[in-house]
């Protein structure tokens, strides 16, 4: 007999420890820096969990993840900057930000979920570059996004980093809640072979645009969270290279996933800033150089990612979802052989 | 009694190439229907347009009365069409449990937002969906392989889980398209029964391509041969099996013995 933590259990443990950070962050026992850095850990998971939904569940090849993070950015950004950041305003920006950039993914979706693959990699990377240029002009029709000169001026709510973590547990649990389920199967059949989904009554585009909404708005999401965190936004930061960042935490884990998703993009951040304190400042670059050699080595020897497809066991439905095994099974046997 | 399926004046062409050409097949209910043909004859063209993989170029489907022409596949799937594949095709690694109850999707009957949320019908919904798709397991011997990925099964299995599958979105047709493709003969013998069995158990209607002649003149009722795109004869097996013409399709012109040397 296997022990197991309730569910509930789990996510009390989780909130308390969530407070406590809160506390210690509040109380400057963890100093800014590293409160910046558990919170875009918190951040780079929302956002890889959307992606993770659109390829890793799915199967749609998506390189213009960072835009939609910008779009949500900017839009989260500019409703505090005119509403101030009281726990509500806030509460309306992030979700703003999360409709818009759901929303814009709705439209994009519309002619390109059409495609398949790669030349879907290829449409969004093309909307990732659109999305870049609009944001560096953006300050000819609104002054205070300041264009190419970065947008300031963003204030920080209260307890940012609760904000972050608590919408994480939020993601995850929508994660696992739509990866066990009919409509996540559908999503996962698309990902598995696109054409015997279409003939097995599943409505491919349909589904394709749902886990590409609901994906991106993940990144709309991340992106509200990622503007208070760092109250500077410029349009570099949602530079379609910045895809990538998502990507490689998606495929490190696992497609599909979402156990190896959070693991994967928690130890992205850490290792990441980890290696600024080891590294002496002259060799700081070199993080660009050991990151590439990890993830080589990575996929010469795990080609599936940490986690392959599994998941933590909190994450799997529970055995007793499962109905007992029905009466006709063991009624017919028109096969003879495996009796 | 009003077919249930009805082809009528079928064509479809590639370019130039004409796969199926005036293709003609009534379907009643109950039918098991057989069609061959040498290989390359168009016979898995005619799944395809049926199930709406490919845009018809010329003629009607009409099912149960109304033309599904243009309609998506898994819309032709929902209404009551369902096929198998000549090569293989599940969801490789989705467990066979997995497998089955995707298509049992379209009778789901809840939303993405109840999934995601845990509320409503998802409860009840989710289990009836369980519960049918293991059953169906149960009807073909692989309740025992539920929770193994597809892909790790062997041949055999894997084919009775496709026609699992296929069976899950509850069709009143089921087109199979080499059933028997790679068995052995005892496998095949087994699956003469299976195919006979969920005729009755599912009150299906079934038409199957197959190259193994004993599957064909042992099950099938009547039998569509086409060669070129074209039909070339239609009838009973032992008419068929007689006729010059599926003689010279499939074994060329008749040369007599003299001639030849």
């Amino acid at each position: 007999m296997k022990w197991k933590v309730p569910s509930w259990g789990l996510l009390v443990i989780l909130l308390a420890a969530g407070a406590v950070l809160q506390l210690a962050i509040h109380l400057e026992v963890i100093n800014a820096y590293w409160a910046l850095v558990v919170t875009y850990m918190c951040i780079a998971v929302i956002s890889s969990l959307g992606l993770g939904i659109i390829y890793g569940f799915s199967g749609q090849f998506a390189l213009g993840h960072a835009a939609f993070m910008g779009l949500g950015a900017y839009t989260a950004a500019l409703i505090t900057r005119y509403m101030g950041v009281a726990p509500w305003t806030f509460a309306i920006a992030l979700v703003g930000g999360a409709l818009l950039a759901g929303g814009v993914a709705w439209l994009v979706g519309l002619p390109i979920l059409r495609l398949r693959s790669d030349y879907l990699g290829i449409a969004t990377l093309g909307f990732g570059i659109i999305v870049r240029v609009l944001f560096e002009n953006s300050d000819k029709v609104i002054p205070v996004t300041a264009g190419a000169r970065g947008m300031t001026g963003i204030e920080q709510p209260d307890f940012v980093f609760l904000w972050a973590f608590l919408l994480l547990l939020g993601a995850i649990i929508v994660a696992r809640n739509l990866r066990f389920s009919s409509p996540g199967r559908a999503l996962l059949s698309i990902r598995e072979d696109e054409t015997a989904a279409n003939l097995m009554g599943v409505d491919v585009v349909r589904y394709k645009t749902i886990a590409f909404v609901l994906g991106c708005s993940y990144a709309g999401l991340a992106g509200g969270l990622y503007a208070h965190t760092f109250l500077f936004l410029h349009p570099s930061n949602f530079d379609f290279i910045k895809s990538f960042d998502p990507l490689l935490i998606v495929v490190l884990g696992g497609l599909g996933s979402i156990t190896g998703t959070v693991v994967a993009g928690t130890a992205w951040v850490a290792v990441l800033e980890g290696l600024r304190l080891v590294l002496p400042g002259e060799v700081l670059e070199w993080r660009y150089v050991i990151y590439p050699v990890l993830l080589i080595a990575m996929m010469l020897t795990r080609p599936q990612g940490l986690f392959g497809t599994s998941e933590a066991a909190i994450l799997r439905p529970r055995e007793a979802e499962a109905p007992a095994a029905p009466a006709l099974a063991t009624e017919v046997t028109a096969d003879g052989t495996h009796p | 009694m009003a077919p249930i399926l009805e082809i009528i004046g079928l064509s479809k062409h590639f370019g130039g190439l004409k796969a199926v050409s005036d293709f003609d097949l009534t379907l009643h209910e109950g039918d098991l229907q057989g069609l061959i043909g040498p290989n390359g004859a168009g016979k898995t063209t005619v799944f395809n347009l049926v199930t709406g993989v490919y845009p018809v170029t010329t003629g009607d489907i009409r099912f149960e009365g109304q033309s599904i022409l243009g309609q998506e596949p898994w819309m032709i799937n929902q209404r009551g069409i369902a096929r198998t594949f000549q090569n293989i095709r599940l969801f490789p690694n989705l467990s066979v449990l997995d497998n089955v109850r995707v298509a049992c999707h379209a009778h789901g009957g809840y939303s993405t937002l109840e999934a995601v949320a845990r509320v409503g019908r998802y409860r009840a919904r989710e289990r009836e969906i369980t519960e049918r798709a293991r059953n169906l397991l149960g009807v073909f011997n692989l309740l025992g392989r539920q929770d193994e990925v597809a892909k790790n099964l062997p041949y055999g299995e894997q084919r009775r889980v496709e026609i699992a599958r296929a069976l899950a979105a509850n069709p009143k047709v089921l087109l199979l398209d080499e059933p028997a493709a790679g068995m052995n003969p005892s496998e095949v013998g087994a699956l003469m029964d299976l195919i006979r069995f969920i005729r009755e158990q599912f009150r299906l209607t079934i038409l199957l391509i197959e190259h193994q002649m004993r599957v064909v003149m042992g099950i099938c009722e009547q039998i569509t041969v086409m060669d070129f795109g074209q039909v070339i004869a239609r009838g009973k097996p032992e008419e068929i099996q007689n006729n010059p013409k599926v003689i010279e399709a499939y074994l060329g012109r008749g040369v007599s013995y003299r001639t030849a040397l």
